[in-house]
């Protein structure tokens, strides 16, 4: 802050110790669990109930990776997180952007029509068991496509480009009209270069998404061991371990070594499925705060 | 064809059709572009409101649409006089208020306390570190949490045992007066440093020259942060709590499926499990729809209550 301030007080002193100090409390109640899970991970899982372990690992061992990657179910969800991710990714944020430019033509007869038909869904919808009946009859029930298509538009999104692309100027899609180009030509060859910053925010957004996502793959793909995804799978571990008292069932690790535990597992694949968020997150981090504040424009 | 001059002349306004077809030609392109895009939301956010009319039947499966029994208003009779789910709606509500107002006083609180951060670079630090959380699932957070309130190993109870707080390690996962604690600072750790993205926003709008007047006031940091920055950033404060309002309904479901377990289920239960429950596990479905209405009809209201709320104090509406 470039004030022009007065001598410091003792007061001013204090509270700037005490502001470093609170801060110093927050970064490390954020990133204590993290290291924490990291170390035990990494540490040979027997060793890890005689408690003690905070961020070091004591005794070093890769096995707890080792019967994560060995599983074959793993395996399988991860690949099928990374392709819903990708294939996701890729055809919503098409499908937004597409939509997004016809809703900023002003001249587009059913534009006032086709916005409302869209933002009345941002606070309304016909709920989980109608939902789940129309996808079922739709035949989307385990299939991978479930993870794709229902999502196709997201509205806040669609708005936030929507806003982007009429902040664009006017008169250059003017004169393409008048160079002959037609609305296709110019969404794909004017537009979608044109809008790249928003693009890329918005495509983040709906990565994140998709790879945090869980709750379709329980509801709608549960039934098929395939198409099940790395945070679903992440979950199953999670939830027999919590209700049964720290109990997991790990016939399908027994295999590997009896040198792991259910703490131990269940803290290496909570690194697996949290690392690809963490590793790209420092280069990430500038785009979603200008896309935070570029979804900050009113509707 | 430049689309966006098209002008009626009085020969074409007589023909209104005429005219609309015109337009429609002219704009072919961009009503291809919108035409399946219409179909998909027709098909995937209303078609799913024919399955209401469920709420009125006693839907059984395999059984035609057409065949199913009448019922009128049984299915809702019966759930406001069952037990569980007036649980449930106060499970919902209380838990939503508990993280609405954490949130927003430790999202307000971290807002002003880095808006004071002299040193550029460990604010930076503090931000990126406290952004992070937002970006993980709920699965990976509630397992963390699972890690910290562990009773062998976590740290929580490790601390509280060393500090002589108390004897014997805590089983916070086994008792019910824990459960709406768990929920709310787990929403707090998780949330706290993307909420404060906002306020710090509307911050730098405030005028530098205040703070200097209080400063030759005799204002100190405290001060003015309470009577200068605060005040600067009261209508973004109103108008997310607004909008806050009308999700109150909407905010419990992840958390406490993936917390909840069946010594604490009393007080984990939401609506939106309860529905879960009945319709997707017990397969009934007409009274899970029936409490998913009611959940969609309150929340419009107090959506439609918050609107009419930040007109009538002269925000910015949301709709």
């Amino acid at each position: 802050m470039k004030v022009l301030l007065r001598k410091q007080t003792l007061g001013d002193i204090t509270f700037s110790i005490i502001n470093g100090l609170v801060m110093l409390l927050v970064v490390v109640a954020t990133l204590y669990p993290f290291l924490n899970t990291i170390a035990v991970s990494f540490n040979n899982g027997i060793d890890t109930i005689r408690g003690g372990v905070y961020l070091w690992p004591r005794e070093w061992t890769l096995q707890n990776y080792v019967s994560v990657f060995k599983n074959p179910h793993l395996g399988q969800a991860a690949f099928i997180s990374v392709a819903r991710t990708v294939i996701g990714t890729i055809i919503q944020l098409f499908c937004t952007a597409m939509l997004a430019y016809v809703l900023s033509r002003k001249e587009y007869m059913f534009n006032k029509f086709v916005t409302t038909l869209f933002v009345i869904t941002m606070y309304f919808s016909g709920g989980l068991i109608p939902g789940y009946m129309l996808i079922k009859q739709l035949g989307l029930l385990n299939n991978f496509w479930v993870y794709i298509i229902p999502g196709l538009i997201g509205v806040f999104n669609m708005i936030v480009i929507r806003t982007f692309i009429q902040g664009l100027s006017e008169e250059l899609i003017e004169s393409a009209k008048i160079d002959g180009a037609g609305d296709f030509k110019i969404f794909f060859r004017i537009i979608l270069p044109l809008s790249k910053p928003v693009l890329a925010t918005i495509a983040l957004f709906i990565a994140v998404g998709q790879w945090n996502s869980w709750f379709d793959s329980m509801l709608y793909a549960a039934g098929n061991r395939n198409l099940t995804t790395l945070q679903y799978e992440l979950m199953k571990l999670l939830s027999s371990a919590t209700s049964q008292g720290g109990s997991v069932n790990l016939d399908q690790y027994k295999n590997v070594t009896n040198l792991v535990t259910p703490v131990s597992i269940r803290a290496a694949i909570t690194i697996v499925t949290a690392m690809p968020i963490v590793l790209l997150y420092p280069f990430l981090q500038k785009y979603f705060v200008t896309g935070f504040m570029i979804g900050g424009v009113k509707e | 064809m430049r689309s966006s001059e098209i002008i009626l002349d009085d020969k074409q306004e007589k023909s209104w059709l005429k005219y609309n077809l015109r337009r429609m030609r002219s704009q072919q392109q961009l009503l291809w572009m919108s035409i399946p895009f219409v179909i998909f939301i027709c098909i995937f956010a209303y078609g799913p409101l024919w399955g209401w009319l469920m709420a009125f039947q006693n839907y059984k499966p395999g059984v035609s649409f057409f065949e199913q029994e009448w019922v009128g208003l049984d299915q809702f009779k019966m759930l406001f006089t069952d037990p569980d789910f007036l649980r449930v709606i106060r499970n919902t509500l209380a838990m939503s208020l508990i993280c609405l107002i954490l949130g927003f006083v430790g999202s307000i609180g971290l807002a002003l306390l880095l808006n004071e951060l002299k040193n550029v670079l460990f604010k930076r630090i503090v931000q990126t570190v406290s952004y992070l959380p937002h970006f993980l699932s709920w699965i990976i957070v509630t397992g963390i949490v699972a890690d910290v309130l562990s009773t062998e190993t976590g740290i929580v109870n490790v601390l509280l045992t060393k500090l002589h707080l108390i004897s014997e390690p805590i089983n916070f996962f086994a008792d019910p007066k824990y459960f709406w604690g768990i929920v709310g600072f787990s929403s707090l750790w998780k949330e706290i440093g993307w909420g404060t993205i906002i306020y710090l926003a509307a911050m730098t709008s405030i005028n530098p020259s205040l703070y200097e007047a209080a400063s030759i006031d005799g204002a100190g940091r405290f001060r003015r942060m309470f009577s200068v920055t605060l005040p600067g950033i009261k209508s973004t404060i109103t108008i997310l709590l607004i909008i806050n309002i009308g999700n109150i309904l909407n905010a419990g479901f992840e958390v406490q499926y993936l917390l909840g377990n069946g010594l604490v289920q009393d007080v984990s239960e939401t609506i939106d499990i309860f529905v879960l429950k009945y319709g997707i596990n017990l397969g009934n479905y007409s009274f899970a729809t029936a409490a998913g209405i009611f959940k969609s009809v309150i929340s419009l209201v107090l959506i439609f209550m918050a609107n009419g709320f930040a007109k009538s104090i002269g925000e910015e509406r949301l709709i």
